[in-house]
């Protein structure tokens, strides 16, 4: 059993950013990654990339580094491939690395596994060559591979981003294919004092466009009635501009509609979220420093609500100092002092938001499929067949579950959550917030029974002072 | 499945090692990405669903999708979170409801 | 409006009886708790099992046998009107033992219920090798096992779904998200709810799992019922591993491998505890190597509602005539029983099966 101060789920930017900043203020931190290499999702692979593709992949990625040097501290035990699979008491964490399974008590845990896409079901969607945006940069992040005839579909910043990335990588997409229309960017606007002060990315956006449009990337804007067509893969992408249908053959399909916080952890020890309206998600609840209702767990990062990189390295950052404030290294007037720079940082950063969320709000026609659309992919349920089942009595995705199926597969729930509440929400005609959540229980991921069985039993081991 | 792969490498590296999946052999950067060498390689699609037996690949990854599963040495695994090592014997999961004898 | 029976619980229990009710053409209300509410229907191993029940009660083994008996029956009525098939197998089960001793331990008990039931307990014992042919996945760690014939399985939730959806065909009304607070009796029963819901009935079916425990007693019940924590685990989907169920480990319909359960007093807590599931795990694996290499996808826990001697309770209400508490933990074993006979002996009718051992009565005031 590994023994630290501090126990940190999730190497990403809040992960690694509290995890610098805890080791510095002499606490003992064991950093559980499940990636092989630090950086978690945003900053995939950064330390290897870098040097090969640091200039497709621009600033914003290879600015990590800083991030993952600051792991390089003695009091900080970096496990990679490390999975969690449960944790208990709000101090234990069970785990498995190489086909081991194992545990570790701390005193303090932070969870910041980070977001995931929102899902974004649409007809065909679960062909192959139907992959997220984010899985795209992801490949061409850690692995320099692209996408040849590669179709953009969704809303958000995100999608320029990758596909500016493709076009320097010289392999273009064929096209974007967006969902927002003017009205949501009109409508946004009364968040654009907000948007001004986050000044740089809204430059960083329009530079983005630009560069799209020398390439001579086709944008086209405001679609509905998106389908993916094909037989055994992805073969064409359909939508409608007003009246007007399209239809572009492509082999890849690369959807997003914004990210939601992976909440998988939090829920697992019963930790109340709530809907957030205006991102169209479940967050946890935490107070200002990121710590939960369970006194020994902090939440930062994407997972306590979305803010992009660096807000969550601020947050990360924010809760270390609390922490090491809770266990007596840091007294409360220096940890006063130290976190007034960091709320401004993270302030600034969350400051665009509202604009990014009005301008580009999720894929209407996800948010309610067709009938026929299949919601759960794992387990292949339908849209309509969760209606039927809100007509059966399920006011709730955990009634739904038992009775459909949905949620039961190996994601569990990760792509289909958020679905099930939304269509149930609609169907019973009350709030999501009412409508709940699955009730997510350990495993936080599939693991063998033969290491569940064998868990290590060997004497505790005090991760390194 | 595709005869020419629409996942190309930009930056290609030279040290490729021997893979099979199914009754293919494959030849795959070594301590890279498993899902995206076989993406590469034009493997497509990775498993059929126990459900339907509908075509799955690659979807988010990132290790939380499950659609990417393979197996390796009877235990199915993500691709996605695996990297290539020489003389990995992989294939399509046994996985499936008890619809088959 | 006016029901001749409100159903307090749309579980398992509740709606096998609405079911039976709705079949003799009665009118039927059923309110049931919520999404969050803990629910034993959705919690269970999804057993129909006769083994090992009533060893110190041969009524009981006998009830269980009657509705193993009636479920094939139960199940096809509920396939024909709701297109759903049950997953209902019942080719017999296993009882699996480690050890020689507790294995003829066992055995001398069935002896004795088998002779109490006049020779009607169909069991055979296996050794290790005959179990072997029968189970080929069998590990070298099970000395044999005790095969029952008359135990089977089913796919609960796909019984709960069918009944959720016949009780309504039938012309059932079953209200969702209710929170009974009072029951009081003029010449007819009035079922309040929390949120200001009335139901007006003739009788009033007390099916609340462990709702008992604060309702029971407003209807004049004694309800000694205590939850107890099982936890279950489940599997990806598998080829072809395990022949027929056993309490350890089946495999279900949809192709992934149960395994359970713990029995803890725990009070209620339905959490699931990494001690539990690795005890599980390395109980599974001993029976069945090959789950070694099984990732397992799902567990849970849910709570039984166990009464002292873990038989059902069947009882009127003598304070309140008409009010009937209808619980057991065999909601699944008994759904047939509870479907075709229940209704007959709370009607009063001729036909009504002998349910005196169930009673209160057996239960000493406290």
């Amino acid at each position: 059993m590994l023994k630290a101060d501090l126990i940190i789920v999730g190497a990403g930017p809040a992960g690694m950013a509290a995890a610098r900043c805890a080791a510095e203020a002499k606490l003992s931190v064991l950093v559980l990654d499940e990636q092989p290499s630090p950086g978690g999702q945003i900053y995939r692979d950064v330390d290897r990339a870098s040097a090969v593709r640091g200039d497709i992949l621009g600033r914003d990625f290879t600015d990590g580094q800083t991030l993952t040097r600051g792991l390089q501290h003695e009091r900080i035990t970096h496990l990679k491939g490390a999975v969690v699979w449960q944790i208990e008491d709000g101090t234990r964490v069970a785990f498995t690395q190489d086909g081991k399974a194992a545990l570790a008590t701390g005193q303090r845990i932070i969870l910041a596994t980070g977001a995931l896409e929102r899902p974004m079901p649409v007809p065909g969607w679960t062909l192959p060559g139907v992959m997220t945006a984010g899985s795209a940069q992801i490949l061409l992040k850690q692995s320099g591979i692209a996408c040849e005839r590669a179709v953009l579909v969704g809303s958000g910043p995100l999608l320029y981003l990758v596909a500016t990335q493709m076009v320097r990588a010289g392999v273009p997409p064929l096209a974007l294919v967006e969902t927002q229309t003017k009205t949501d960017l009109i409508k946004s606007l009364r968040h654009v004092g907000g948007a001004l002060r986050g000044w740089p990315y809204l430059l960083k956006g329009l530079k983005m466009l630009a560069e799209l449009r020398r390439a001579g990337i086709p944008r086209h804007v405001g679609a509905t009635h998106i389908a993916v067509e094909g037989d055994q893969c992805a073969q064409a992408v359909t939508f409608q501009i007003g009246n007007t249908k399209h239809r572009i053959e492509c082999d890849v399909v690369l959807m997003h509609h914004g990210v939601v916080p992976n909440t998988q952890a939090a829920r697992s020890i019963d930790i109340p979220h709530n809907w957030d309206d205006a991102q169209n998600c479940f967050a946890p609840k935490s107070d200002a420093w990121g710590r939960s209702s369970v006194a020994t767990v902090f939440i930062a990062g994407d997972g306590a609500g979305i803010g992009g990189a660096k807000a969550a390295a601020y947050a990360g950052e924010i809760a270390a100092l609390e922490i090491a404030h809770d266990l007596g290294m840091v007294s409360k007037e220096d940890r006063d002092t130290s976190v007034q720079p960091l709320r401004k940082g993270l302030n600034a950063e969350r400051a665009e938001r509202p604009f990014i969320d009005g301008a580009y709000p999720p894929y209407a026609g996800a948010i309610t499929p067709s009938d026929d659309t299949i919601i759960c992919r794992c387990e292949e349920v339908t849209a309509g067949e969760v209606r039927r089942m809100a007509g059966l009595g399920c006011l709730g995705p955990n009634q739904t579950k038992a009775f459909g199926r949905p949620g039961m597969g190996p994601c569990q729930g990760r792509y289909c959550g958020l679905s099930v509440t939304q269509i149930l929400s609609e169907a019973n005609e009350i709030s999501s917030n009412e409508t709940g959540y699955y009730r997510i229980r350990p495993p936080l991921k599939p693991i063998t029974l033969g290491e569940i069985a064998d868990i290590a039993k060997t004497e505790t081991i005090e991760v390194r002072e | 499945m595709k005869t020419v792969s629409p996942f190309r490498e930009i930056t290609p590296t030279g040290d490729h090692v021997s893979v099979s999946f199914e009754e293919a052999d494959l030849m795959l950067p070594r301590g890279e990405n498993l899902a995206g060498a076989l993406l590469v390689a034009g493997i497509m699609p990775f498993r059929h669903t126990p459900v339907s037996g509908a075509p799955r690949g690659p979807f988010c990854m990132m290790g939380a999708c499950y659609d990417c599963l393979i197996e390796i040495d009877g235990v199915t695994r993500q691709a996605c979170m695996l990297q290539v090592t020489e003389g990995m014997k992989i294939t399509m999961p046994s996985a499936r409801g008890s619809k088959d004898a | 409006m006016t029901s001749d029976y409100a159903i307090i619980g749309g579980g398992i229990v509740g709606l096998s009886t609405a079911w039976g009710l709705l079949k003799r053409g009665l009118r039927v209300t059923v309110l049931d708790g919520d999404d969050g509410s803990f629910r034993a229907s959705r919690g269970n191993f999804g057993l129909v099992w006769v083994q090992s029940k009533g060893m110190n009660q041969p009524r009981y083994a006998q009830w269980s046998q009657e509705s193993a008996a009636a479920w094939a029956g139960f199940a096809a009525e509920l396939n024909d009107a709701t297109g759903r098939d049950l997953g209902l197998e019942q080719k017999g089960g296993y009882d699996f033992h480690f050890s020689e001793e507790t294995l003829e331990a066992t055995v001398a008990k069935y002896e004795i219920l088998k002779e109490k039931l006049g020779g009607n307990y169909p069991y055979e014992v296996l050794g290790h090798n005959a179990l072997r042919r029968e189970e080929p996945a069998i590990g070298p760690k099970v000395v044999g096992a005790i095969l029952h014939h008359q135990d089977g399985h089913a796919n609960p939730l796909k019984l709960l779904h069918a009944l959720a959806d016949d009780v309504r065909r039938l012309g059932g009304v079953i209200l969702n998200g209710k929170h009974v607070v009072s029951v009081d009796k003029t010449d007819l029963f009035c079922v309040k709810c929390e949120d200001g819901t009335e139901v007006r009935s003739r009788k009033t079916i007390l099916s609340a799992g462990l709702g008992a425990m604060s309702l029971g007693p407003m209807l004049g019940f004694k309800a000694p019922i205590r939850p107890q924590r099982g936890q279950v685990m489940i599997t990806e989907k598998l080829p072809k591993l395990i022949n027929r169920p056993s309490l350890i480990a089946r495999q279900v319909d949809e192709g992934g491998i149960q395994i359970g359960a713990t029995n803890e007093e725990v009070g209620l807590d339905d959490h699931v505890t990494q001690p539990g599931l690795s005890g599980l795990a390395a109980e599974a694996i001993a029976a069945f190597p090959a789950l070694a290499k099984a990732q397992l996808v799902r567990s849970w826990g849910a709570l039984r509602i166990l009464s002292p001697d873990g038989l059902p309770i069947y009882q009127e209400s003598s304070e309140m005539p008409g009010a009937y508490l209808v619980t057991c933990h065999s909601g699944i074993t008994l759904a047939a029983s509870h479907a075709r006979f229940l209704p007959d002996w709370l009607e009063g009718a001729d036909a009504a099966p002998n349910l005196e051992v169930f009673s209160e009565d057996r239960f000493s005031v406290s």
